[in-house]
């Protein structure tokens, strides 16, 4: 089962990268493969992982090590899952800086109560001492980011990053992440099935459907001028909350296909509204719209006319 | 232009609503906490609550985790018994009736659930889930059932040649589509949905919330839609109510609400949800809240929103302001209504 096929990308330093994409888009898996991370049986079967001049997938293990925990750090959607319920918070900050040999152990235990007050965690001195369960989620995922920061990585990697939290918790987290990539200068790679939280953070927006991107681009022209016709239908599927005019969401048909039985083609045909007789066939290739906007579609939203109408029939 | 407050009306006598179909009066739902027989703690779930819904309309019910939007949906259908005040349907008192008379009142009250997959027996066909409640309100059963079934199969878009099937050979989307056919198939006139989109991807929660008007149209249905995102509430509701720790803050109707929210928290959750437009994202400020919400187990005196409002006063944590109607049809429980 191919999960993940032909993904080409690249980040600049201090860029805020958006993958958006639905459940079993392949967007985790993408994020996961620059780590090295893919659960077993996966694995990558091809291509490179360029950061900088080094190919993560030839790295030895002892490599990949250093550079997980120096260069890249990850947050994930459930920031209980991923701290150890039976050690304190700030202890557990100190083991994210101590394993990796960037500071010693007295480093790293001056370090943690500067991280926690550095990622917003109210009352930081009071709380180093708390157990995970003691804090919120929302305090948990500021934890998370802590130890995630606390090397000073260049790369951060955040995966639904907010997705279990409250939408005023949310609106706090996507700041602290903001503020960190500047302070920083590191890169921020966000994954998500939320389109409105890419354009608030994003410089740069890539559309994954089935293992594929289907359109990549900044985050302006990917908004204002979508070419995909699955970019297009998603902007329009979900509701506004400073919506005026009640209009009728654009639903999107069907399912997207199953990873073991792939569609020919294009693999958005069977749900597409605006398709071809050619995108049965033949799969189009991830070509350029505009400068820096690639999509991969052999119609392109610009030739439709009146392409409100056709969707709603 | 603000209209005489009067202390007297409440959104369960709000009136620019004709007939309401259903009024809740002085809700009070608690539980008791850490469990136990001789627990002293309650949770205060829902807290005096009064609210009123017309036939026909969508009140969408929205707040955060834990505000107790979801126990005031299973209290008002009766899945648990309310602490106090009454629940009026059609003018008939659903925490008094009991027997024969709540057994005829409960078919026309249905629900519709957020995890489509928790809400499905997995050893029922479809065709036996959707047909349940016929057989257990003795409302049709045989070949008539069947006929039904298959009715409401196609009226809500599954293939009524999928009856023999079983909940896991189908999506999440069209899992949702059962519990929605198996809420319609008694004919109900009131529909309450908790989160019934927010467990589906994107694509698929359009499906369903076009589906839910559709259908409201088709059957004259009154829905409760509850849900913690505000911009899905916003769309499918006429009106709008927002909770807080047990409270209603606002209610009202939902363009009023999201061209000048009253309450302070009404606005900050308003702020917090961002927009797919990076323009109006790059100038958008949301107004974050300092702390943590507070334990339903203790909550705040007075307003218990001031420990957290960015506006709150001496008089906020010493007086509770009453859910009163500041404009026609506008109720805010706040003593600085539309001042943030």
């Amino acid at each position: 089962m191919t999960a993940v096929d032909g993904i080409s990308f690249e980040i600049d330093r201090g860029e805020i990268v958006g993958i958006v994409g639905e459940s079993g888009s392949g967007k985790t898996m993408t994020a996961l493969s620059l780590l090295r991370l893919i659960p077993e049986p996966g694995r990558i079967t091809g291509g490179r992982i360029l950061y900088g001049e080094k190919d993560i997938a030839q790295m030895t293990d002892e490599e990949i090590r250093e550079f997980r925990g120096n260069e890249v750090a990850m947050i994930f959607q459930d920031p209980m899952t991923s701290l150890n319920p039976v050690l304190r918070v700030g202890f557990q900050v100190e083991e994210a800086m101590a394993a990796h040999a960037r500071f010693t152990r007295q480093q790293s235990r001056d370090r943690v109560l500067p991280m926690l007050q550095r990622v917003r965690i109210p009352a930081a001195k009071e709380r180093v001492r708390d157990y995970p369960h003691q804090f919120s989620g929302g305090m948990r995922q500021r934890a998370m980011i802590a130890m995630g920061v606390s090397n000073e990585p260049s790369l951060l990697i955040a995966d639904e990053p907010t997705t279990a939290l409250d939408v005023t918790v949310q609106a706090s987290i996507i700041e602290l992440l903001r503020d960190l990539s500047r302070e920083l200068r590191a890169s921020v790679i966000l994954i998500t099935h939320n389109m409105a939280l890419v354009a608030s953070l994003c410089n740069r927006v890539i559309v994954m459907y089935a293992g594929r991107i289907v359109e990549e681009g900044p985050t302006r022209a990917i908004f204002k001028n979508p070419q995909h016709p699955y970019t297009w239908s998603l902007l329009r599927s979900m509701p506004r909350v400073d919506e005026v005019e009640k209009e009728r969401l654009i639903s999107i048909k069907g399912l997207p296909p199953d990873l073991g039985r792939m569609p020919p083609g294009c693999k958005f045909h069977p749900r597409c509204k605006f398709k071809v007789d050619r995108c049965l066939t033949e799969e189009p290739p991830l070509g350029e719209v505009d400068p820096g906007q690639l999509a991969r579609c052999w119609v392109l939203m610009k030739n439709i006319q009146n392409p409100e109408a056709e969707a709603q029939r | 232009m603000s209209a005489q407050p009067s202390p007297a009306i409440t959104p369960a006598s709000d009136p620019t609503l004709k007939k309401p179909l259903l009024r809740v009066e002085k809700l009070v739902k608690h539980f008791p906490a850490g469990g136990g027989l001789f627990a002293r703690n309650v949770v205060h779930a829902v807290d005096g609550v009064d609210l009123a819904i017309a036939p026909g309309e969508t009140l969408g019910l929205v707040g955060e985790s834990g505000c107790g939007k979801s126990t005031l949906g299973r209290v008002i259908v009766r899945l648990q018994p309310a602490t106090s005040g009454q629940i009026f349907f059609k003018d008939t008192d659903l925490t008094r009736v009991r027997g024969e008379k709540l057994r005829r009142l409960r078919q026309q009250i249905q629900m519709i659930f957020q995890d489509p997959y928790a809400s499905l027996n997995p050893r029922m066909t479809v065709g036996d889930i959707v047909a349940e409640p016929l057989r257990n309100f003795g409302v049709a059963r045989g070949r008539k059932a069947e006929q039904r079934v298959q009715e409401v199969m196609r009226v809500v878009g599954l293939n009524p040649n999928f009856v023999n099937r079983y909940p896991h050979e189908f999506s999440g989307g069209q899992r949702q589509r059962i519990g929605i056919a198996r809420a319609l198939v008694l004919n109900p006139t009131f529909i309450v949905a908790d989160e019934p989109v927010s467990a589906l991807d994107v694509s698929i929660q359009a499906q369903i919330v076009n589906l839910m008007e559709d259908l409201q149209a088709k059957f004259n249905l009154t829905f409760l839609f509850i849900a913690h995102d505000l911009s899905v509430v916003r769309h499918i509701s006429d009106r709008i109510a927002v909770m807080y720790l047990g409270k209603i803050v606002e209610i009202g109707p939902s363009g009023s609400i999201r061209d000048k929210p009253l309450h302070p928290y009404t606005k900050v959750l308003q702020s917090s949800v961002p927009v797919p437009d990076p323009d109006l994202e790059a100038v958008r400020k949301p107004i974050l809240l300092k702390g943590e919400i507070p334990s339903p187990v203790n909550p705040p005196s007075a307003c218990r929103f001031h420990t957290r409002c960015p506006i709150a006063q001496p008089i906020c944590s010493e007086v509770e302001p009453p859910l009163e109607m500041k404009e026609n049809g506008r109720f805010a429980a706040c003593h600085f209504a539309g001042q943030l």
